[in-house]
């Protein structure tokens, strides 16, 4: 594996395949009543987030703790960065902390990438911008892996607003590495241009792709969009992309609801959709500490799982 | 006093001898003999390089560049004049203002510096600036530009070309439908969109030039378009001038030899914001089509569009960095790469495209005048025989952002001569 984690392209298929196999054996300890593993005592762990997610946050904050590691919390807000301090002086800052590992949310497409030429320890990439966000497409297909066996040949349709999606890319690129069969949805002001270039389909009508579809993954569409011009209301929207249940009874019997979070209800899914016993958006929560639990455990080289613990 | 230039290929031509007696060429020819000898063997002699699109920083910004440091690059890259962009702080937007930045040229003394009047206010894109003041002031404007921003009222822009027809002066256009590039960053295309970064489509160019030429023609006026970027743009500019509309069009040297993957794939890293610059990198396709374009004179002139930005507004996250790269002390050897060892330009095109024409267009007489007997001794030495590699902190320009860190390129500005007077010897400041 690669020293950082910034795009899932990062990841060959054996990489991704680890990751998935050591996620795992690590879900096997979190059902235990002591959760707490040792393999990366004495080591930081530095979340820094430019942007508020406190969702994410907390999921590598647990991850890190579980594994025995020192974890930092560094938000922007009210911090010397909303005073104009650069993210190089923060990196440097970092630096000489000793963090062995920085786990980056940021605002701008690609300041993860600058942060890696800033830093020495890995540099996690907890979603930048519109760009990536490889430890959600990692958590996903940890999901769909747990429910559907092997993502060899299954069809994955990712709906909504592709264009600003960090979700979407990174899932993209992941699925296709492990050899899932993607298909893009949404209005094509919500594509971006070039999208033929990506390895996947794209389409324009939900309603034809539902029924080959063995998962559905709904990207979260924020409102304010409209005023941009890219759909006209919300109401049409929802109309033409929303997971509704006249839809989701198009869907065969074993398909997958999948929502990365937070949901606009009602919006691109309908409540009783999100809450049915075919979504995971739940599990998706659970299963993003230990896949991120993975990363952190394989990117910092602890100790063998099964070791000094066992 | 005398100097006689030995054995210099003028324009790539047989060696020949140029004697400078004062401030002019007295003879051309061989044998000849002077006060003092310049050794030229081997060395290319062009008529002393003109940039159109020169970003020196002051007043305003200092930090980033000043005449004196902008013009020490410029004649280490062979210029003997360049075009100081309006957009300072205050804006070069009055007679006032283009005085001060022309004196500080004459005081530099390193090249002559042409300042380019604001087309608007402030560059605010509403009111006309006092463009006849500026045309008649010490400084004589005769190029009027927003660069930076677009005049994209048709109406402004219209009555801009109009007005500047009393005094013969051509309205610079930076091309850019500021609707469809609100937050680009980068060409809109394969690269952005798996990049993430907001799409700067070709269309934003191509749009406005479109319908500046339109104008220009309505209007019988001068219209130059500034840094075309795409193959789309060629297109337009090349029909518009079958029309013989007075329509004019330069080019900077990054867009004849860099695309925009180098945002994603360099070994500078992915998202390094020296690659950011206005308007973005496009595609192989577009750069091929510039040089072509280049080379049959639909562009005519390549500027530098030099813009100097202090380390800190580069080493940053890409969206928060600024645009722009210098490129004075390169566009030489950029274009020799791009455009002299491709075939496509011989040294005698490269003179007209880098001092003839836009000599011509910023009405500059002293400028772009043959090697020849009379003419004003603005001369360029150029050695195309030796190649390097790129070293940001030998240039004399303030600031480092340039694009060709870890490349090398060929060729190396020997000397410059001003109107006789060594400006650069042996590739260091005389």
């Amino acid at each position: 594996m690669k020293r950082h984690l910034i795009s899932a392209a990062d990841l060959s298929r054996d990489d991704a395949l680890l990751i998935l196999d050591t996620a795992d054996e690590l879900a096997k300890i979190s059902e235990r009543s002591i959760k707490k593993l040792p393999t990366l005592r004495g080591r930081t762990v530095v979340n820094l987030f430019f942007e508020d997610s406190t969702r994410t946050r907390i999921s590598f904050e647990a991850a890190a703790k579980r594994l025995s590691a020192d974890v930092i919390n560094f938000s922007a807000k009210g911090s010397s960065v909303s005073k104009g301090e650069s993210l190089k002086d923060t990196a440097l800052t970092l630096q000489a902390m000793g963090a062995d590992a920085v786990v980056i949310r940021h605002g701008a497409s690609g300041a993860p990438h600058r942060l890696a030429g800033w830093v020495r320890g890995s540099v996690v990439n907890a979603g930048d911008g519109t760009h990536e966000h490889p430890t959600q497409a990692l958590l996903d297909a940890f999901t769909m892996r747990r429910r559907l066996g092997s993502l060899d040949g299954r069809k994955v349709t990712v709906v909504g607003d592709v264009l600003h999606s960090r979700v979407a890319r990174s899932n993209v690129l992941l699925l296709s590495t492990l050899g899932a069969e993607v298909t893009l949805v949404a209005p094509p002001t919500l594509l971006p241009v070039n999208v033929d270039s990506w390895p996947c389909e794209i389409s324009y009508d939900l309603d034809a792709v539902l029924p080959k579809s063995d998962v559905v993954m709904m990207l979260r569409v924020q409102r304010e969009r409209m005023n941009a011009a890219f759909f006209p209301t919300e109401r049409e929207y929802s109309r033409r992309y929303g997971l509704d249940r006249d839809r989701v009874a198009k869907l065969h019997d074993d398909a997958l609801v999948m929502h990365p979070g937070p949901m606009n209800r009602g919006m691109e899914i309908a409540a009783e959709v999100a809450d049915s016993p075919r979504s995971t958006i739940v599990e998706q929560v659970a299963n993003g500490v230990t896949t991120r639990m993975a990363v952190l455990y394989l990117l910092l080289g602890g100790a063998n799982l099964g070791g000094e613990d066992q | 006093m005398s100097i006689v230039i030995k054995g210099a290929r003028i324009c790539g031509g047989e060696p020949a001898d140029i004697l400078i007696d004062g401030t002019d060429i007295a003879e051309v020819g061989r044998g000849l003999t002077g006060d003092e000898t310049v050794d030229a063997d081997g060395l290319v002699a062009l008529p002393g390089l003109v940039d159109l699109h020169t970003h020196l920083r002051e007043p305003g910004r200092e930090d980033a560049e000043t005449v004196e440091t902008g013009t020490r690059a410029a004649a280490l890259g062979g210029f003997t004049a360049v075009h100081a962009m309006a957009n300072t702080s205050p804006v070069a937007d009055t007679a006032g203002v283009v005085e001060q930045v022309w004196r500080l040229g004459l005081a530099a003394g390193h090249c002559d510096v042409q300042p380019v009047g604001a087309v608007t206010e402030g560059l605010g894109g509403e009111r006309l600036a006092e463009l006849g003041a500026m045309a008649d002031s010490a400084a004589r404007v005769r190029v009027f530009s927003d660069d930076g921003k677009c005049v994209s009222d048709a109406v402004l822009m219209r009555r801009a070309l109009e007005y500047v027809k009393a005094f013969d002066g051509v309205v610079a256009q930076h091309a850019q439908e500021p609707r469809l590039t609100a937050g680009a960053q980068m060409n809109e295309g394969s690269v952005s969109g798996r990049l993430g970064l907001t799409g700067w489509p070709a269309v934003a160019e191509e749009a406005v030039i479109a319908r500046d030429c339109l104008l220009a023609a309505h209007v019988g006026s001068r219209l130059h378009v500034c840094h075309v970027s795409t193959a789309g743009s060629v297109e337009i500019i090349r029909w518009a001038k079958s029309k013989g509309w007075n329509v004019t069009a330069e080019v900077t040297p990054h867009h004849l030899l860099l695309t925009d993957d180098l945002v994603e794939d360099s070994p500078l890293g992915a998202y390094n914001p020296i690659y950011k610059v206005n308007p973005p990198l496009r595609t192989r396709a577009d750069v091929e089509a510039l040089r072509e374009a280049l080379a049959d004179g639909t562009i005519d002139v390549v500027a530098t569009d030099h813009a100097p930005h202090p380390v800190e507004d580069k080493e940053t996250e890409w969206a928060a960095a600024a645009m722009g790269m210098i490129g004075l002390e390169t566009a030489l050897s950029v274009v020799q790469e791009a455009m002299v060892e491709t075939g496509l330009l011989d040294w005698a095109g490269v003179a007209e495209r880098m001092s003839y024409a836009p000599a011509r267009i910023g009405r500059l007489s002293g400028h772009g005048r043959p090697l020849e007997a009379g003419s004003p001794a603005n001369i360029t030495l150029y050695d195309p025989s030796v190649r390097a590699q790129v070293d940001p902190s030998s240039y004399a320009s303030k600031s480092r952002n340039t694009p060709y860190e870890g490349r090398s390129l060929p060729g190396r500005v020997v000397a410059t001569f001003l109107r006789g007077r060594p400006t650069v010897l042996d590739g260091k400041l005389a």
